[in-house]
C-alpha cells in the first residue's frame, strides 16, 4: 500500500495523455504487488505438484526397472522392455478387448439415455410430477459405490429379486455374477439406474435456454411435436450433447474401474476384466509395478489422444468443443 | 381428478392435438416407470434387512419383510469394528473436507483475480490434471513412499483438491462486485483481510455446497482405504462393507464361492448397505438442490 503513488491532486489543463499507460506487468513488480495473493496459491501448487504432477513424472518407472522398496523412480533403465512384455501377452490383448467393448457398450447405451430422459421430463406440464421424477432418478448418483455394488448383488444373487422374477416365468435361477455371459448385461442395466437420473441435468439446463420464438416459427410452418423436437430442440441442446460426448470418450478407457473391481471375480474375468482392473492385480496384488505402471500409461496415453481427436473433430464439424 | 385445471397458458386456437395427448399420457407412464425402477432395489434392500434369514434363502422377499425382526440390525451393530469403522468413516470425512474446503477456497480465490499475472498458468496447472493423470501405480508407489500407508492422510492428501469443484467456486467469485473489494482495499484491509472478512462471509452458499461436495464423496469413497490400509481398525465403513460383500458373494476364491457364501447372511449384509446409506439418504433431500445448482454453475462456467 504505500508504494501507491498519489494521483495528481492538482486540477491542470493537462496534454492530455493517452489515458496513463499501463505500466509494463513485470514477474518481479506483479510479486511485489499481490504477494499476498500468490502466497495463497502456495499450499494448493504444493498439492498439485506432489499429488498429480510427480505420478505423471513417476510413470518413468514404466522405462525402468523398478523395485519395492526401492527408490522411487526405478533402479535403471530397460527402455521399452515392459512395452514389448504387454505387447506380447495375451492377457493384456484379452483386456484390451473387453475395455474397447465395455467401453463402447458404454457410449452406446450409457450416453443417448439422459438425452432421452430429458427430453421425456421437458414435455412434463405438472411442476411437481416433474420435481418428483427427478428428485428420486437422481437418487443412485449419490450412494457409494460400494453400496451400489452391494445393492446389485443381493438383486442378482440366486435369491435374489431378479431370480424370483426368473422363477416367476418358470426358468431354472441363474447364478448372474458367476457366468461371463451376464457381467456385462449386469454392469450396463446397473450403471443406467445409477448414472440416468443425474445426468438430465445438464440436458434440462440447456433446454431451458433453448430460444421460445423458435418453436413458434417451426409451429408457423407446421412442424408438428416431433419435428419440433429434431428441429429445434435437438440442435438448441447439441453443444451440450457435444460437450458430454467428448468428455465421455476421454473417460472411454477409464471404464468404471471401482465398480467392476466389485463386481467381478475370477470366474466373470473372460468378459468383466479390463485394463485398469489388470493394472490393479499385476502392479497392486502382484508387485510388479514397473509392468503394471507401462500398461496404465499406454491406457492414459490412449485417453488423452482419444479427448485431444474429439475435441478437434467436434470443433471441426459441429463448432464447439471444450477449449 | 374432479376439479379440472385450467390448461396452462398455450397459445390460443393451437389445441394440443389428440396424438399429442396419447403422447403425454405415455410418457407419464414411462416416467412413473422409471420412477420404480430406479425405487425399487432401495425397497428390495430394506425389506431384505428386516426379513429372516431362512425366508430371503428359499427368495421369498420381495417388496415387504417376511419374518420381520430386528435381531440382524443389533447382530451388525453389536459388532465393535463395525462402529469403529462408522467413526472412522466421520474423521476422514471432516478431515479431510476441512482440508480441501481450505485448500480449494485460497487457490479458486487466487484464480479469480482476472489481473493476475500469471492466472492462465495457474488455471491450466489445475485443468491440465483433468485429462493427464499419473495413473494408479505411480500413485500408489509414492503415497507408500511417503509413508502415508495406514494413516489417514493416504484418503485426506492425494485427493484434497477437486478441479470440478475449484472451478464452481472460482466461478462464484468472479461473480461478486469487484468494487467491495476495492472499497476494503482502499480501507486499508490486506488480501488475507479482504478474503476473511469481506469475501467469505459473502461465500456461504457456494461453501456450504462445496462442503456437502467434498463431505458426500468422502463419505463415499472406499478405494484410497482399499489401498493404502491393510489394519481393519483403521478401516471406513465402505471397506468393512465392501469386505462382507465379497466374503459374502465369494471374493476371488473360485473353489469356494459357493460355500463360502452360506457364511455371512444376506440379512447382514442388506443391513450393513441400510446402515451405510442411512446417513445420504437421510440429508439427501435437503441437499439434493445444492448440488444441482453447483452442477449447473460449474458447467456453465467450467
Amino acid at each position: 500500500m504505500s508504494t501507491v503513488e498519489t494521483p495528481p491532486r492538482v486540477q491542470q489543463p493537462r496534454p492530455s495523455p493517452p489515458a496513463r499507460v499501463r505500466p509494463r506487468r513485470t514477474w518481479r513488480r506483479a510479486l511485489r504487488r499481490d504477494w499476498q495473493l500468490y502466497s495463497l496459491a502456495v499450499l494448493p501448487l504444493v498439492f498439485f505438484l506432489i499429488f498429480r504432477y510427480l505420478p505423471m513424472i513417476g510413470n518413468v518407472i514404466a522405462f525402468r526397472r523398478y523395485q519395492p522398496g526401492g527408490a522411487l523412480f526405478g533402479e535403471y533403465w530397460v527402455g521399452l522392455h515392459y512395452f514389448k512384455m504387454f505387447w506380447s501377452d495375451p492377457t493384456f490383448w484379452r483386456v484390451f478387448t473387453n475395455t474397447l467393448v465395455i467401453g463402447g457398450l458404454t457410449l452406446l447405451f450409457i450416453f443417448p439415455m439422459p438425452i432421452v430422459l430429458a427430453l421425456l421430463l421437458n414435455e412434463v406440464r405438472s411442476r411437481f410430477f416433474k420435481r418428483f421424477v427427478q428428485t428420486i432418478s437422481y437418487m443412485p448418483h449419490f450412494l457409494s459405490i460400494v453400496v451400489v455394488a452391494g445393492i446389485i448383488l443381493q438383486m442378482v444373487a440366486m435369491d435374489g429379486a431378479v431370480n424370483q422374477a426368473v422363477k416367476a416365468i418358470g426358468q431354472d435361477p441363474i447364478s448372474f455374477i458367476q457366468q461371463p455371459g451376464w457381467f456385462r448385461p449386469i454392469y450396463i442395466t446397473s450403471e443406467m439406474w445409477q448414472t440416468v437420473g443425474w445426468g438430465t441435468i445438464l440436458y434440462l439446463a440447456a433446454l431451458t435456454t433453448v430460444d421460445n420464438e423458435l418453436y413458434e416459427q417451426a409451429r408457423v410452418d407446421g412442424a408438428n411435436r416431433w419435428r419440433q423436437t429434431w428441429h429445434v430442440t435437438l440442435p438448441g441442446i447439441r453443444p451440450t450433447m457435444m460437450t458430454l460426448l467428448i468428455l465421455n470418450i476421454g473417460m472411454f478407457m477409464a471404464v468404471g474401474f471401482e465398480k467392476i473391481l466389485l463386481l467381478y471375480n475370477p470366474l466373470t474375468y473372460p468378459t468383466a476384466d479390463v485394463i485398469s482392473t489388470y493394472v490393479y492385480r499385476v502392479g497392486v496384488v502382484s508387485g510388479s509395478f514397473s509392468y503394471a505402471a507401462a500398461i496404465g500409461l499406454f491406457e492414459s496415453i490412449i485417453g488423452l489422444v482419444l479427448v485431444f481427436s474429439a475435441n478437434a473433430i467436434s470443433r471441426r464439424t459441429v463448432g464447439t468443443g471444450l477449449w | 381428478m374432479v376439479t379440472v385445471q385450467a390448461p396452462k397458458a398455450r397459445p390460443r386456437g393451437i389445441r394440443p392435438s389428440r396424438g399429442y395427448r396419447v403422447f403425454q399420457a405415455v410418457n407419464g407412464v414411462v416416467l412413473t416407470g422409471v420412477v420404480l425402477v430406479t425405487l425399487y432395489p432401495f425397497v428390495n434392500i430394506v425389506a431384505r434387512s428386516f426379513s429372516g434369514e431362512q425366508y430371503i434363502r428359499s427368495g421369498q422377499v420381495n417388496l415387504w419383510p417376511k419374518g420381520f425382526n430386528l435381531t440382524t440390525y443389533k447382530t451388525v451393530m453389536s459388532d465393535s469394528m463395525f462402529w469403529t469403522n462408522y467413526r472412522n468413516t466421520i474423521v476422514y470425512t471432516v478431515v479431510a473436507t476441512a482440508i480441501s474446503i481450505v485448500l480449494t477456497t485460497c487457490y479458486a480465490y487466487v484464480l479469480s483475480k482476472k489481473d493476475l499475472k500469471g492466472r492462465g498458468i495457474l488455471v491450466g496447472i489445475a485443468v491440465f490434471t483433468m485429462f493427464f493423470h499419473g495413473g494408479l501405480i505411480p500413485n500408489y508407489v509414492l503415497v507408500s513412499q511417503l509413508g502415508m500407508r495406514n494413516t489417514i492422510w493416504a484418503i485426506v492428501l492425494p485427493n484434497a483438491i477437486n478441479v470440478f469443484n475449484l472451478l464452481v467456486m472460482k466461478a462464484f467469485f468472479e461473480s461478486l462486485p469487484v468494487e467491495l473489494e476495492e472499497a476494503a482495499a482502499v480501507d486499508g484491509l490486506n488480501t488475507y483481510q479482504i478474503l476473511l472478512r469481506i469475501v467469505l462471509p459473502l461465500s456461504k452458499a457456494v461453501i456450504a455446497t462445496m462442503v456437502l461436495f467434498y463431505a458426500v464423496s468422502f463419505w463415499n469413497s472406499w478405494f484410497s482405504a482399499f489401498l493404502y490400509m491393510d489394519k481393519l481398525e483403521r478401516f471406513p465403513v465402505t471397506v468393512y462393507l465392501r469386505n462382507l460383500i465379497s466374503s459374502a458373494t465369494g471374493g476371488s476364491d473360485v473353489t469356494t464361492a459357493s460355500d463360502v457364501a452360506l457364511q455371512v447372511g444376506a440379512n447382514i449384509v442388506a443391513v450393513t448397505i441400510v446402515l451405510t446409506m442411512l446417513p445420504i439418504m437421510l440429508v439427501y433431500p435437503f441437499i439434493q438442490r445444492y448440488f444441482v445448482s453447483g452442477v449447473m454453475l460449474g458447467a456453465v462456467k467450467g
